[in-house]
């Protein structure tokens, strides 16, 4: 007999007659009221480290980021090449190439009012490790792609299929230390946020 | 072998200490507080949390199996592992196929409940664990105090000792900004240099074959996207069926740990990237065993969030080492029996039953009512306290003969009015941290005697 089949066997002889799982339909259904979505999500943000800019177009972000010479930005967004003398945009390259990155702009597909969590897949980091391994990081999101709650979350990626995802709320952190809190444990030191209002 | 007694006695040795770590963990439990009433229906999350892992209980073999075949199909490899010493060989045999002698390591429980480092330690493969925390008592050579905050136990001048000693800080630096600083530093080498990396898992998707990870420090991520080979080692009551069930534990998960609304990463890994090997081992180590417990399965609901050992005030004047199991704390002393009731037998009796851990349990595990439930276990298989045993024995004949129990009551008196070393000494566990009350002249029953009667 296999590991395998000892388990699923000593599990199947040990596991209590079937209770079914609860629908999950009521929790999705309610959603807070929708005009203080951004409010909240903005207030949750703050509280964990992230700074919220609000910005009329992708071109308006870029006054709002200072970004020290000779440091390598790495974007998905076209629109900000001209942001720094070494930007470039992402691709899917070796993880370790992204070792010494400053500041990566990248889109984010929705955000979660609740917890100020930021929904990035694969697709938008180019490659897997980016969103950890930068100094700093920028995410962008439309201020219509904000939803209420997790439930709300995961209803919006049903259906889709990611090799990686991540939800990120806030640059990385630890209070390990006396719990004393310390923003920029092995991720990111920042993380700001552009809410696209147009 | 010391038990949790005598090992409490050394914590609490340091009195400054002991208070300082009572209030912090009593501070987290007030965050926790916090977070919680943000949520109207918490309540209601926390049943359909506990329903949940009710149903993943109850058809865990179906689960299982879903899980396997679709993990498979995203090209993870999947292993299973009956006990720790299976799954440690496990680890050591991918590793040893690409000729790999240093990994790196995020928060995993059940690494440490399986002893993973030394055993690969022993094999002379080098494990750097990477959570800050982790990595200060890894270099201090001490187990983890808490299954979220693993260095509570110690002081931050302590931290800057060891990092001086290791990673050459300077020398008296305490300032927690720069020891992490420091740590940082020394990862980011040991997480660029490093082949292979091992994280926890803290859901499995039965419905779709992908695992989450969380963490706030991003450690777990550098790891993994930096590794040729991914190992995730999860205990097999960590599925759950489907993907939007993450929508309840992620609401519940931070805020009962650490009243945080959301860890800053919740990391879905669905299929190793182009190059990358990805290997999920399924480890039993004695919960299908557990499963058949009727009065205990519940204790598998666990989703290690902490919130019980941050309420619990025996843990919180006892520090986690007074455990000595891997999982500290109420939740632990309800797990480790189920591995061996004799080495763990004094653990259900480490508790006041006052029901706090039950009541901030995120997946309602009746905490407190297992730790009742195991001590009269205990009892009946002959691990009890055989002193306790013959007191309680000495009591209940006491208390059935009123002539036996006047006498005693009488003898108790004198005792302490005439002889109160007898009792004032340190081989009298009452006396401890405390003064012996005065002694009244005469009971309750000879005053109503002399007085009603």
């Amino acid at each position: 007999m296999t590991t395998r089949d000892k388990i699923l066997a000593d599990v199947r002889r040990n596991q209590p007659p079937l209770v079914a799982a609860p629908d999950l339909a009521v929790w999705e259904a309610k959603a807070q009221a929708k005009a203080s979505l951004l409010e909240t999500f903005a207030t949750v943000a703050g509280n964990v480290g992230s700074r919220v800019v609000l910005v009329d177009s992708i071109a308006d972000l870029k006054s709002h980021l200072i970004i020290p010479p000779d440091s390598r930005v790495l974007t998905s967004l076209p629109q900000l090449l001209d942001i720094a003398k070494d930007a470039a945009l992402f691709a899917n390259n070796a993880p370790h190439e992204m070792e010494n990155v400053e500041l990566a702009i990248l889109q984010a597909e929705f955000g979660v009012a609740e917890n100020s969590a930021l929904w990035v897949t694969e697709k938008q980091m180019g490659t897997r490790v980016l969103p950890f391994i930068c100094q700093h990081l920028a995410l962008v999101v439309k201020s219509a792609d904000i939803v209420p709650d997790m439930h709300a979350a995961y209803l919006r990626t049903q259906g889709s299929d990611h090799g990686f995802a991540a939800f990120i709320a806030g640059p990385s952190k630890t209070a390990d230390i006396e719990q004393s809190l310390v923003l920029g444990a092995h991720g990111p030191r920042s993380l700001v946020i552009f809410v696209l209002t147009s | 072998m010391k038990n949790h007694a005598e090992l409490s006695e050394v914590f609490n040795k340091d009195e400054q200490r002991v208070n300082w770590h009572d209030e912090t963990l009593w501070f987290v439990r007030q965050k926790r507080d916090k977070a919680t009433h943000q949520i109207p229906d918490w309540e209601e999350l926390r049943e359909a949390a506990s329903q949940i892992k009710h149903n993943v209980l109850s058809d865990l073999g179906n689960y299982l199996e879903q899980f396997e075949k679709n993990a498979v199909n995203n090209g993870i490899r999947v292993h299973w592992a009956v006990d720790a010493q299976e799954h440690n060989k496990i680890v050591h045999s991918i590793l040893k196929r690409h000729g790999i002698s240093q990994m790196v390591k995020s928060k995993s429980m059940l690494t440490e409940e399986c002893h993973l480092n030394h055993y690969l330690e022993d094999k002379g493969i080098n494990v750097v664990d990477s959570d800050l925390g982790e990595l200060i008592v890894q270099l201090a050579k001490e187990p983890p105090s808490h299954i979220v905050l693993p260095c509570i136990h110690k002081k931050k001048e302590e931290i800057g000792d060891i990092f001086h000693e290791h990673l050459g800080s300077a020398k008296g630096e305490a300032d927690p900004q720069i020891l992490t600083e420091t740590a940082r530093i020394h990862l980011r080498n040991t997480f660029l240099s490093r082949r292979a990396a091992l994280t926890g898992v803290n859901f499995a998707v039965a419905e779709t074959g992908e695992f989450v990870v969380c963490t706030n420090e991003g450690n777990a991520d550098m790891g993994a996207h930096l590794s040729d080979v991914h190992i995730a080692s999860m205990g097999i009551e960590k599925l759950i069926p489907k993907r939007k069930d993450l929508g309840v534990f992620l609401r519940l998960l931070t805020r009962s740990a650490t009243g945080q609304p959301i860890t800053t990463y919740s990391s879905h890994f669905k299929r190793p990237r182009p190059g990358q090997e990805m290997h999920i081992i399924l480890v039993d180590n004695g919960r299908s065993v557990q499963l058949g417990r009727e009065d205990f399965r519940n204790s598998l609901k666990c989703i290690r969030c902490g919130a019980c050992m941050n309420t619990c005030p025996v843990y919180r004047r006892s520090g986690g080492h007074s455990y000595h199991t891997a999982v500290a704390g109420p939740i632990g002393s309800i797990l480790a029996p189920n591995l061996d009731m004799k080495q763990y037998a004094d653990l259900p009796f480490a508790s006041t039953l006052c029901g706090s851990c039950s009541n901030v349990c995120p997946v309602k595990i009746d905490i407190h009512e297992q730790l009742y439930k195991w001590r009269q276990v205990i009892v009946k298989e002959g691990y009890g306290d055989k002193k306790k045993a013959a007191a309680m024995q000495a009591m209940a004949y006491t208390l059935s003969s009123p002539k036996v129990y006047r006498l005693a009551g009488k003898a108790g008196r004198w005792v302490m009015k005439h002889t109160p070393f007898a009792v004032n000494n340190p081989l009298n566990p009452w006396y401890k941290q405390r003064d012996m009350p005065e002694a009244p002249k005469e009971s309750f029953g000879e005053w109503y005697a002399k007085n009603r009667g």
